[in-house]
């Protein structure tokens, strides 16, 4: 580790998916294998305590950076770090992580009674002895989470979608970790659901001294929620700084036109300007700069190499040739 | 007809499910209009009834779910009572449809020319070299380069964003004057849905079409509609101009849904949340159906239910500003 403080370091990661047609099929029509490079050169730090955010549109690479981290996926290169563990110093294992994802519909087992699903983890880590402490460390984390520990013998379609996400962080909790991995945990639910959702989650991060990755494609939510930011693009980091300055002074194009785009209550702009363009497949990236095909900016140099990763004015790293 | 006829007006809408336990109200005493080259947003949470107000619109409600009570004009004209036969020539020539998914609203067998022109013909006498030349001029309006390529292109061949650019150009195809929009970007990114809704603004104003654009999310509302209407379970509960339902919510209800809503300019230590959820179809309480959330609910609200009452900047269902709770 670079620092004490970090209880998550990323180092060049990346992730390659092999999607090549059948073997057969392949010989057949005299195609080459194809990959898709989900990540690339991915590096970052997270501060203990602290939230960590990655933006971005869909297929940037942003839920794949969070099955690394995770292990739900093995790196193709470069090295996740956790810290080691804070509880039991000794042991020198590392620091525990856990997941929420997006779907509470998916994420439950529909046949397993609520109180079964949280104690699953608690058995199997074999972190209480006895059912009936089993059974208390459940209704504790049932009543953490803003539920009833009566709840535990129903089943979880008896519940909306806002408590069956309380229930999945009850069980993300359950095995005590110190650090959770929250794959768009609130895009599955109603604005005023998301709300209790996000108050729930800082209140649970002041109490436990929780780290979070929170991955979002909303950066409204992402503001409310992240102490920095990362903006992804087709797999690779192109902004990372803290919440405010990222906000306040964003200075890779792509952040730009993403903070203007996106619609805000609070001072709707009806006569925007707009992104032109979509983002290009993953499959067959642009050459160069990612983004150079949808930038106002964009100059020859960034149609023929790539930008590197370089420390940004104001603090953090930008990729881009044409930032200060 | 006369142009000052509204696109679209429903009177007191009620929109029942009969099952075995009894009869379920969905959609209860709805009203509301739609003027021509305006857009209405609809706005709640999941189980509102904002899409169920929009399929009754158009005609397409599930069975056993029906109509129990109220009126829909369509132009002036009432369609609320017309035949599945006569609603066939309703939908699309008077009123079009954006869905969520333009994934599942093409069909992926026909390309997208063939989708364009088989509705272009129905609902006008062009042949069809006409109505491919029709159908390019619309797959331009909407935005789509290289129309004259891209129409014998199947819906798979587009992008996302694009497919509902071809959605939107179906939904023109008839000309109608109103376009039922069901939440049309939600599944886009941001900067598509940007796109998009910026295009309904100016189709919307150069064809004269009221768009009744259903969604949950406030800032689509904010940046697209020209007025909203906000529902809640089964109700409208507060109508009025964008800016003033907005920055002026009246119904405690409209008030906490600002307030959950986390903003892009300023960073708050703890988001207002309204506590508990929306209730059940089966089990809405007596009075107003939002009594047992509100911070102001007095005795009259678990009794009384407050009717849609004008005011000078819309209308509001409270009876904090109807004579009182206690």
């Amino acid at each position: 580790m670079r620092s004490p403080d970090n209880a998550l370091e990323v180092d060049q990661l990346t992730r390659v998916f092999d999607v090549s047609a059948p073997w057969l099929n392949r010989v057949i029509d005299r195609k080459p294998k194809r990959y898709l490079r989900a990540v690339q050169d991915v590096t970052f730090t997270v501060r203990k305590g602290k939230c960590l955010a990655l933006v971005g549109e869909s297929g940037c690479g942003k839920s794949t950076v969070a099955r690394l981290v995770t292990g739900l996926y093995a790196p193709s290169e470069g090295a996740i770090l956790f810290a080691p563990a804070q509880k039991g110093a000794n042991s020198g294992k590392p620091m525990e992580a856990q997941m929420i994802f997006q779907d509470p519909h998916a994420s439950l087992n529909p046949r397993w009674r609520v109180g079964d699903i949280i104690a699953e983890p608690i058995r199997e880590f074999g972190l209480r002895d006895g059912n009936e402490a089993i059974a208390a460390r459940v209704a504790e984390l049932l009543r953490t989470v803003g539920l009833s520990p009566d709840d535990a013998g129903r089943y979880p379609h008896e519940f909306s979608g806002g408590q069956r996400q309380r229930i999945s962080i009850a069980r993300a909790l359950a095995s005590e970790p110190e650090f959770l991995v929250c794959d768009e945990p609130t895009s599955a639910l109603d604005v005023s659901v998301q709300a209790q959702i996000l108050n729930l989650m800082r209140k649970l991060q002041d109490e436990l001294g929780l780290t979070y990755l929170f991955i979002s494609h909303n950066l409204a939510v992402v503001r409310h929620m992240a102490d920095r930011i990362a903006v992804m693009y087709l797999g690779r980091i192109v902004e990372e700084a803290e919440t405010e300055a990222l906000f306040a002074d964003p200075q890779h194009p792509y952040t730009q036109l993403l903070l203007q785009t996106i619609p805000d209550v609070a001072s709707p702009n009806r006569n925007r300007e707009l992104m032109g363009g979509e983002p290009p497949s993953p499959l067959d990236p642009p050459k160069g700069c990612a983004f150079h095909p949808r930038c106002p900016l964009a100059a020859e140099r960034c149609r023929t190499s790539a930008p590197e990763v370089r420390a940004r004015q104001g603090g953090g790293t930008v990729a881009c040739h044409l930032a200060p | 007809m006369n142009s000052q006829t509204p696109a679209l007006e429903v009177k007191g809408l009620s929109v029942e499910f009969p099952t075995r336990k009894g009869v379920l109200t969905a959609l209860s005493d709805v009203s509301l209009t739609v003027e021509r080259g305006e857009i209405l947003g609809v706005v709640g949470e999941s189980g509102a009834g904002k899409s169920m107000t929009g399929m009754a619109v158009l005609g397409l409600l599930e069975p056993p779910g029906r109509i129990a009570a109220g009126e829909i004009r369509i132009g002036g004209q009432r369609t609320d009572n017309l035949s599945d036969a006569e609603m066939e020539t309703v939908r699309g020539r008077m009123v079009g449809a954006i869905f969520q998914d333009p994934l599942t609203s093409l069909n992926p067998l026909f390309s997208v020319g063939q989708q364009l022109t088989e509705t272009i013909r129905l609902h006008s006498d062009r042949n069809r070299a006409e109505a491919r030349a029709h159908a390019i001029g619309l797959l331009k309006q909407v935005g789509i380069p290289g129309a004259d390529e891209r129409i014998d292109h199947y819906p798979h061949q587009f992008s996302g964003g694009m497919r509902q650019r071809v959605v939107i150009a179906l939904a023109l195809a008839g000309n109608p004057q109103l376009i039922i929009a069901d939440e049309p970007t939600t599944a886009l990114d941001v900067s598509i849905q940007a796109q998009i809704t910026t295009l309904l603004r100016t189709l919307c104003r150069e064809h004269g079409a009221g768009v009744m654009l259903v969604t949950h999310d406030m800032g689509v509302i904010a940046e697209t509609a020209d007025r909203v209407a906000v529902m809640y379970a089964g109700r409208v509960i507060e109508v009025g101009l964008v800016e003033e339902v907005l920055n002026k919510p009246k119904h405690p209800y409209t008030r906490g849904l600002m307030g959950s809503i986390p903003a892009l300019g300023a960073r708050v230590e703890r988001l207002t949340q309204i506590d508990g959820a929306m209730p059940r179809l089966n089990a809405i309480p007596p009075g107003c159906a939002f009594n047992p959330r509100c911070s102001e609910a007095g005795a009259r609200c678990r009794e009384v239910r407050p009717a849609l009452v004008a005011n000078a900047r819309g209308s509001v269902a409270c009876l904090v500003h109807d004579g009182g709770v206690a």
